[in-house]
């Protein structure tokens, strides 16, 4: 199963809209740590299902959100509640790592 | 779980060619790849010129992933997870995962490599990732047209700096000396790029920024006055320490902090354990000399394994294969 991708157009509808607590992972093509970690937020998805959505965000193909949410390191991943950022994740990290920083929206 | 004979914890230029020379001698090694750093170093990078056989260069990712699968078509078998704990003293060696799994092997070769040093900043880790990197390849686009510093003067800097100049305005590299460490060509790749500038003598005292980096505050090392320099980016490639952590109190260790080693060979002080590439190495640590590095473990592990007396070969790990019908038919 891999992530669904979201867009500088389907952004809004998709992420600040969105009811659930749902999760973007900020990558790109060319990110070594991006490829790494994406397996792993596949996993915590799949088993979280019902607690958090995680989608990703292309950063070459869509700059618009990349800037206004002032990436400057990737992956990043940042979680949001109610159309704000309520946590910020940076750099890939082992699943266990990943799950403790997650703890409050995977419990 | 069955006794193995050889585990490979480390998954770099050193960790995958071990497990290319023990597998195709029928080892079966398992290769501990880590679970967000497998293929090590050059998964960071681009652009690798100089590793023999590739005239036209390689991306570093697909360097290592080649390599991977070179190793996994001989058999050798990769887990992408992290060693906690390493338990070397014994004949059996004991390797246990971030997930809980513990396996055992009667040879094993540690080749971690090395992690990135840090500046030892106040304010270091709160902006790391909003305007300081270690990886110009992943965080390198997000500073087009901005003034970014890169602090360092050896072959890595020089790189990113170089790269970085495909997206920064200006890239200013910071150095404590007046000269470089780095490589002739790479010296001079970068003095001839019209986008990079120098600041020679001066060491990064201080970082600048609320929510992102904004600045940095300099001392010169020679006459000890201070500075400021506004920059949206801070690169660092001040080098890296060889990652040992896990083998302190079992291995010895040289006083440059790498693991010691007899000769130019790859054993440690302890039988039936050998380490590999960057982490045993202070002075070279090349893709290409990780690789053969790698290439003298696994045969070292082989000469191991091989004069081990019978009784101490793994039945275990023979005894399900011997017992299946096929096998019994055959």
């Amino acid at each position: 199963m891999s992530t669904r991708e979201v867009t500088d157009a389907t952004f809004e509808d998709q992420v600040l809209k969105s009811d659930k607590t749902i999760m973007v992972d900020f990558w790109a093509e060319w990110c070594g740590p991006c490829r790494a970690v994406s397996p792993i937020l596949d996993a915590i998805a799949a088993e979280n299902a019902d607690k958090i959505d995680i989608v990703k965000l292309n950063v070459d193909d869509n700059p618009q959100t990349a800037m206004k949410y002032q990436i400057t390191s990737i992956p990043a991943m940042k979680v949001y509640r109610g159309g704000e950022v309520v946590k910020t994740v940076i750099g890939a990290k082992p699943k266990p790592a990943l799950e403790a920083d997650l703890a409050e929206f995977l419990a | 779980m069955p006794v193995r004979q050889l585990i490979i914890v480390g998954s770099g230029p050193a960790g995958y060619t071990a497990a290319i020379y023990a597998a195709r001698a029928d080892l079966r090694p398992l290769v501990i790849a880590s679970s967000v750093e497998f293929g090590g170093e050059l998964m960071k990078t681009t652009e690798v010129e100089n590793f023999p056989g590739f005239p036209e260069g390689i991306m570093g990712p697909d360097l290592m992933t080649r390599m991977q699968q070179q190793a996994e078509r001989f058999g050798a078998e990769i887990v992408y997870d992290d060693v906690t704990r390493l338990e070397l003293t014994g004949p059996v060696k004991r390797v246990t995962l971030g997930s809980g799994a513990v396996h055992e092997a009667n040879a094993l070769v540690f080749a971690t490599g090395s992690a990135y040093r840090k500046l030892g900043l106040e304010d270091e880790a709160r902006l790391s990732g909003y305007g300081i990197s270690w990886c110009a390849t992943c965080d390198g686009a997000f500073f087009r047209q901005k003034h970014i510093a890169v602090v360092g003067g050896g072959d890595s800097a020089m790189e990113e700096a170089t790269f970085l100049t495909r997206f920064a305005d200006k890239v200013t590299v910071i150095h404590r000396r007046d000269s470089l460490r780095a490589s002739k060509t790479m010296q001079e790749r970068a003095f001839a790029d019209p986008k990079i500038e120098f600041l020679w003598n001066k060491e990064v005292t201080r970082i600048y920024g609320d929510t992102h980096v904004t600045g940095v505050g300099l001392v010169d090392t020679v006459d000890g006055s201070e500075s400021a320099l506004d920059v949206a980016g801070l690169f660092i490639a001040i080098g890296s320490d060889p990652r040992t952590h896990l083998v302190h109190g079992q291995l010895e260790l040289t006083p440059e902090g790498t693991i010691a080693v007899e000769g130019r060979s790859s054993r440690t002080n302890l039988p039936g354990v050998f380490a590999a590439g960057d982490v045993i190495d202070p002075t070279y640590r090349q893709a290409v000399t990780a690789a053969g590095s790698g290439t003298v473990a696994a045969i070292d592990a082989e000469h191991y394994l091989a004069s081990l007396p019978a009784d101490a070969i793994p039945q275990v790990a023979d005894a399900p294969r011997a017992a299946e019908p096929v096998a019994a038919s055959a």
